[in-house]
């Protein structure tokens, strides 16, 4: 499905210290691709995707889902037609087990199908079905969870953010391959994915480099890389924390 | 046994009953027996003295159960009633008790006194749950006082529920504990409206090597208020763990007031409360699934107090 934002300005906080996080951004994403938003923290990368799935309401512009502008919609209303969030910090249930919460993303998946995530997420899950999902498991259990909880459903937008935050070396390769199979066997799914990692920049499709609440550049890999490497980093730390004479050889552009 | 829709309906909420239980049972309705059967090393006497029952488990009575439900279905009447469990040496056996309250006018209350002697070695899974129906202008109280002395080596586990129905509760708990004994208590409680819940527990870790673990886990809603006391005293070498869990919604009012004693340096007692609302995180997540709020919320506090 088509998600297009249209001049999506965003203020958070009020009187003194309201804040500008997103300034006029318009974007479009397709179905069937997978899109990696990334640039440094702050920039309003997770702004962007709790807006689309309506946790956040823009100061102005709007949202269409394949034509229909969704702007006034509930986050519930937009869960319903397949926009789906994995949170970057993914909260915790006390007294829900794994399997309840996966049924609640999902209620038509069996146990097959239940069990084979859980196995494609790299969560054993004759171990994990009936854990509860609170603090007991560790933050690369729940992300991993968190992302399955996304995958799993009829999702025709999967919005992951940060899903390699936590997840250790060797599971990190199988969320990878999740991510983009997964991606690949969904009919028409847009995937976004706010990253850092390079592993899903060179999976992407479209970069799109987010900084100071404005899209700074959106390409494929080989254009972006030169700025992600160098220039919006750079240019933020120069910004941000004074390090221009430290970064300044680097900080060329 | 004479039981009408409302009967079984209460029965149902409280034991879970649908139909005659399978083990021993005593049903209690409006301050009398309505039924009554001893079964499988389980005995159940009338007390002579005062109302209740004396049950005994025989020695080394296993996987066996008894029920013994509780309900009131008219208004103006307070039932108080004692029973005595004598749990013998070995046993596993699993107790289900609870109280139904139905009425829609004028004050029903019910004092239950339960006080267990857990023998040598025995195993005593206890169930007990509150429910109460009928609203108008009805109040239901229920004040239940349980009592159970743990010899060594034996284990209690407790499962202590009242979800909504009860206008006022005044539930006290006390555990005496021998050596290698083992107390698991969950104890869940849900208020709303105008609801007033006191819950009181104190857990004497006497034996040595005795082991401890009490999780209180509540919801005040709207106007109710609850108060919980609870204390581990640890006399020697020991290991307790105390946790008092609450979530506040509306202009619910609670206070949790947790305690730990040694007296004793062998004693190793921890405890943690926390009172909070629910985490806005936690519905918008269930919301992302498609959830509305109220079902999201729903869900939340069904498994918290699960």
């Amino acid at each position: 499905m088509m998600i297009t934002l249209e001049k999506i300005s965003l203020k958070l906080g009020q009187g003194r210290e309201e804040t500008e996080i997103l300034n006029e951004i318009s974007l479009r994403f397709d179905p069937g691709k997978i899109y990696v938003i990334t640039g440094p923290n702050g920039g309003g990368k997770t702004s962007i995707a709790k807006i689309i799935m309506g946790i956040y309401q823009p100061f102005s512009g709007k949202i269409l889902y394949n034509g229909e502008d969704i702007s006034g919609l509930s986050i519930t209303e937009r869960g319903k037609r397949g926009i789906r969030y994995a949170f970057q910090s993914p909260p915790r249930f006390k007294g829900i087990e794994i399997e309840r919460l996966l049924k609640l993303a999902n209620p038509d998946v069996n146990l097959k199908e239940l069990r084979s995530i859980m196995v494609k997420i790299g969560l054993c899950p004759e171990d994990y079905l009936e854990r509860i999902a609170d603090n007991s498991l560790s933050g690369g259990e729940m992300k991993r969870l968190e992302v399955a909880s996304v995958l799993l459903s009829r999702t025709k937008v999967a919005i992951l953010d940060e899903p390699e935050a936590g997840v250790d070396l060797w599971g990190f390769e199988q969320l990878l391959n999740l991510v983009i199979n997964s991606h690949r066997q969904a009919e028409d799914r847009t995937t976004i994915i706010i990253s850092h990692s390079e592993k899903f920049l060179e999976a992407a499709d479209e970069i799109i480099v987010v900084a100071e609440g404005k899209v700074q550049k959106q390409g494929k890999m080989d254009a972006i890389r030169p700025l992600i490497m160098e220039g919006i980093q750079c240019r933020w730390r120069k910004i941000c924390l004074g390090e221009e004479e430290n970064y300044g050889s680097q900080c060329s552009r | 046994m004479d039981l009408n829709v409302l009967d079984k309906e209460l029965l149902r909420e409280v034991a879970d009953l649908h139909r005659v239980p399978q083990g021993a049972f005593n049903i209690r309705k409006n301050g009398v027996a309505v039924g009554r059967e001893s079964k499988d090393g389980i005995t159940i006497t009338p007390k002579e003295d005062r109302p209740g029952i004396d049950v005994r488990i025989d020695p080394g009575t296993i996987d066996q159960s008894l029920h013994i439900p509780v309900i009131l279905t008219i208004p103006d009447l307070h039932d108080v009633v004692y029973n005595t469990f004598e749990i013998g040496a070995g046993s596993d056996v699993l107790v289900v008790a609870g109280c139904g309250i139905h009425t829609t006018s004028g004050k029903s209350r019910h004092d239950g006194i339960h006080e267990f002697y857990v023998r040598k070695g025995a195993q005593l899974r206890y169930v007990e749950k509150h429910y109460g129906a009928g609203g108008g202008t009805g109040e239901r109280v229920l004040n239940p006082v349980t009592i159970i002395h743990l010899e060594d080596g034996a284990t209690a586990e407790l499962e202590m529920v009242q979800i909504k129905g009860i206008d006022n509760t005044d539930r006290k708990t006390e555990v005496y504990q021998g050596a290698q004994s083992r107390l698991i208590m969950n104890e869940r409680l849900l208020t709303h409206e105008r609801q007033h819940a006191n819950s009181e527990i104190i857990v004497h870790l006497q034996g040595e090597g005795s082991n401890a673990e009490v999780l209180t886990r509540s919801v005040g809603q709207d106007h109710s208020v609850q108060i919980f006391k609870a204390a581990l005293i640890g006399y020697g070498k020991c290991k307790g763990h105390l946790s008092c869990d609450s979530i506040i919604m509306g202009e619910a009012d609670i206070r949790s007031l947790p305690e730990i004693w040694a007296k004793n340096e062998e004693a190793e007692l921890t405890h943690e409360a926390a009172i909070g609302k629910i985490s806005g995180e936690q519905i918008i997540k269930l919301m992302t699934f498609g959830l509305n709020e109220e079902e999201a919320v729903r869900t939340l506090l069904e498994g918290y107090l699960r």
